[in-house]
């Protein structure tokens, strides 16, 4: 492990030159979306007849930059890769010695994200126009989508964890706007907010592993960041390390963060694909293996984020295995996926180039699973309930080649995209001394075997089988705006994995961070790629037993322990209700009552006094003249006495 | 010596109780002046018996104070009479509301 400390401290430390060329227009892609949102929502309805035009154009303009730059990049030696663009300096160097520049690193991991995030974006823009089409509030839900897209950017070019935070906010904003875009029902104005108040949770670790940069190397610029860590000691690389991972469980909904994933569905469908599914939720991923000199330094650090990655990943599985609400069993698959990416992320230099190529291949096939999805509610008149469904394949042929694309690329089916991610972190998993290996190993492989079975099972409820429809739904392939991009997907399901591997993609990213350390997983490769697909074909021929050769009841059987458990989200709201939101809420009402009785109570008594003295004393004054008289002889007989008293 | 300052306190106990006790402005302000008088009926036999002036001196201060007293008192009280019909002290509560 020593040399690829020294690899990856090495690669970091390869100065950044000044962005030139097209590589030096990269910002417009987050200022051209930005200028895009605000123009939308501020020229409010006039901009109502076209502006899902030009919500459509940015992120399409935004990928021709980051194509041009992209091919500028590729004419750079490989160690020359690291571009920085500064904007602006945002805080001047003051006594404190905290100095930020508002700056822009364009290296090949960032670059990756962009193109990722401006391709897939632009395709599922184009999908929405002709989705939200019947919506009132088209132009509203793309400035939105453009908000979404220039934070995404803002996040992954970002120079230094500041700006990373700014962008890490404004995707937790547009995610919270889309998840409740049809806030007109309660119930999906509440998962928005659910979203928003776990993802600031997770905001809290971005805060604390900041401050911690902050106190301890008086940066948070990434290279100057980095290269402190390098010397920092194991302990304060394991704090930031554990911070970072509470962050990126927040925006990733990984393990114990993860319960807004499944209520985030609420949005609209093209929202679930390029945010759900395929960009936001990954930039987890992204400050892991952008952190990864931290976690080098720290050891426990990484086996937590692979323990978290490991947990999720079978969590998901779990829960999707038992959903019958199609948006929810994808978003089950996405949080278990995801927990591939983090267990790859984890494993450090091993599995850090195979997390980033997943998270590229998972972004293609699970935007274009839940366009799918979205072209069936489309279809069914927004009914999600697969159990409603069934031999749709004859009635939307395009829509079943397409999600079985999807289908057999998240299978890990070679040759598609999936197989040549997933095989390579499972093999990645295995790979380390003692019994750490055997065990992520496993829980890998087995985590295969039951995304096989989940997503076999909803396949085949959906399009085999015999029609359960509702006898409203009148079954019928969607416009071409929507068929297209679920066809640009599909193709990207099929050939993204083969084309990054024989494109030699993790030596792409191998100056940023560090090349691929093989390492010798405990099994022979040949055999863990077996187990896999032997499990993958074991997980498809059960879920053709269960929900193909057998009719699907139209109502959910009462099922066991387990299923139950599973259809409730393995209890996690239940869980997070008793140990988070009751203790809250009882140290709410406990405010309340202190405030009631102890703030305003001595206020109360104050003036409860006063009145009650008042009272007493009022009886003096009782405007009698006699009685005053009386008193000022009693009060010369006082002093008197006391004058007498005072002289015997 | 003695009796004089008997009289004396019987005279200005008379005089305290009739302001305590009556109600008719009238005598409660006789009243006052038989404590005044009770007042100056002590100063003079003091000054007598100390054969200092002063206290006799006070005693006519007191009468031509008392005198002035009386103008503006039966003053009061005779308008008061006017307007509420009543010389009753019980009853002058004005300035109480």
């Amino acid at each position: 492990m020593t040399h690829t400390v020294a690899l990856v401290t090495a690669a970091t430390e390869v100065a950044a030159a000044p962005a030139t060329g097209a590589i030096a227009l990269m910002p417009l892609v987050v200022a051209i979306p930005l200028t895009s949102a605000a123009i939308l929502l501020l020229a409010g309805r006039r901009s109502d007849r076209w502006g899902h035009l030009l919500g459509v154009a940015t992120p399409i303009a935004g990928f021709a930059i980051a194509l041009a730059g992209l091919i500028d990049m590729l004419g750079h030696p490989a160690d020359g890769r690291s571009f920085t663009a500064v904007l602006f300096t945002w805080i001047p160097d003051s006594p404190g010695g905290l100095a930020v520049e508002a700056a822009m690193r364009i290296d090949p991991l960032s670059l990756s994200f962009v193109l990722l995030v401006t391709f897939v974006g632009a395709l599922i823009h184009i999908y929405s126009i002709a989705y939200m089409a019947h919506d009132a509030d088209r132009r509203r839900f793309f400035a939105y989508l453009n908000l979404f897209v220039a934070a995404m950017c803002l996040l992954v070019l970002a120079d230094s964890f500041a700006v990373l935070f700014v962008g890490w906010e404004g995707v937790g904003l547009a995610s919270y706007l889309l998840i409740g875009f049809w806030n007109r029902r309660t119930q999906y104005a509440v998962a928005a907010k659910k979203a928003f108040i776990a993802n600031r949770i997770g905001d809290v670790g971005l805060l604390v592993a900041m401050g911690l940069m902050v106190a301890n190397f008086g940066t948070l610029d990434f290279a100057g960041v980095f290269a402190e860590a390098g010397e920092a000691s194991t302990g304060l690389a394991t704090a930031i390390g554990l911070a970072l991972l509470l962050a990126a469980c927040g925006k990733s909904a990984q393990f114990p963060l993860q319960s807004w994933l499944g209520d985030a569905m609420a949005g609209p469908t093209p929202v679930s694909a390029l945010i759900h599914a395929a960009t936001m939720v990954t930039a987890g991923v992204y400050l892991v293996v952008r952190s990864l000199p931290i976690y080098v330094q720290a050891p426990t650090a990484r086996l937590v984020v692979v323990i978290v990655g490991a947990i999720t990943l079978v969590f998901g599985a779990v829960v999707g295995a038992a959903k019958d609400d199609m948006k929810k069993v994808l978003a089950a698959s996405t949080m278990s996926q995801i927990g591939y990416m983090m267990l790859a992320a984890g494993l450090g230099p091993v599995g850090a180039a195979f997390a980033i190529m997943h998270l590229l291949t998972h972004g293609f096939f699970k935007a274009g699973l839940f366009l799918g999805a979205g072209s069936v509610m489309h279809a069914m008149g927004d009914q999600v309930d697969a159990r409603r469904f069934g031999a749709l394949r004859r009635a939307m042929p395009i829509t079943w080649v397409t999600f079985m694309a999807g289908w057999l690329a998240i299978l890990g089916v070679p040759p598609f995209a999936g197989f040549w991610s997933k095989d390579r972190i499972i093999e990645a998993a295995f790979v380390g001394d003692g019994a750490a290996p055997w065990v992520f190993g496993t829980v890998a492989l087995l985590g295969a075997g039951m995304t096989a079975f989940y997503m076999s099972r909803l396949f085949f409820m959906v399009f085999q089988g015999k029609a359960r429809w509702t006898d409203d739904a009148h079954p019928h392939e969607p416009s071409p705006l929507m068929t297209g991009p679920m066809i640009v997907l599909a193709v990207g399901s099929v050939a993204l994995g083969w084309v990054l591997s024989a494109t030699g993609f993790t030596g792409w990213l191998a100056p940023v961070i560090g090349p691929a350390d093989h390492g010798d997983p405990v099994l022979h490769v040949p055999v863990i790629t077996v187990a896999t697909l032997v499990l993958v074909a074991a997980g498809v021929a059960l879920a053709w037993r269960m929900y193909a050769a057998r009719p699907v009841p139209v109502l959910p059987p009462p099922g066991g322990r387990l299923v139950r458990a599973a259809r409730a989200d393995l209890y996690q709201d239940a869980v997070n209700n008793e140990l988070l939101v009751k203790p809250g809420g009882a140290v709410v009402t406990a405010a309340a009552a202190t405030d009631t009785y102890v703030v305003d109570g001595a206020v109360r008594g104050v003036a409860w006094l006063a009145v009650a003295v008042g009272r007493v004393v009022r009886l003096v004054q009782n405007g009698y003249v006699r009685s005053y008289a009386a008193t000022m002889v009693a009060g010369v007989i006082v002093l008197v006495a006391v004058v007498l008293a005072w002289r015997v | 010596m003695t009796p004089y300052i008997v009289l004396s306190a019987v005279l200005f106990v008379i005089g305290a109780t009739t302001v305590l006790v009556r109600r008719g402005a009238i005598v409660a302000f006789m009243g006052i002046e038989l404590m005044l008088n009770a007042a100056n009926l002590a100063f003079v036999a003091f000054a007598r018996q100390n054969g200092d002036l002063n206290g006799q001196v006070i005693a006519f201060f007191v009468m031509v104070v008392a005198a002035a007293e009386v103008v503006v008192g039966l003053a009061i009280i005779v308008s008061l009479f006017r307007a509420r019909r009543t010389v009753s002290v019980d009853d002058e509560n004005l300035l109480r509301h």
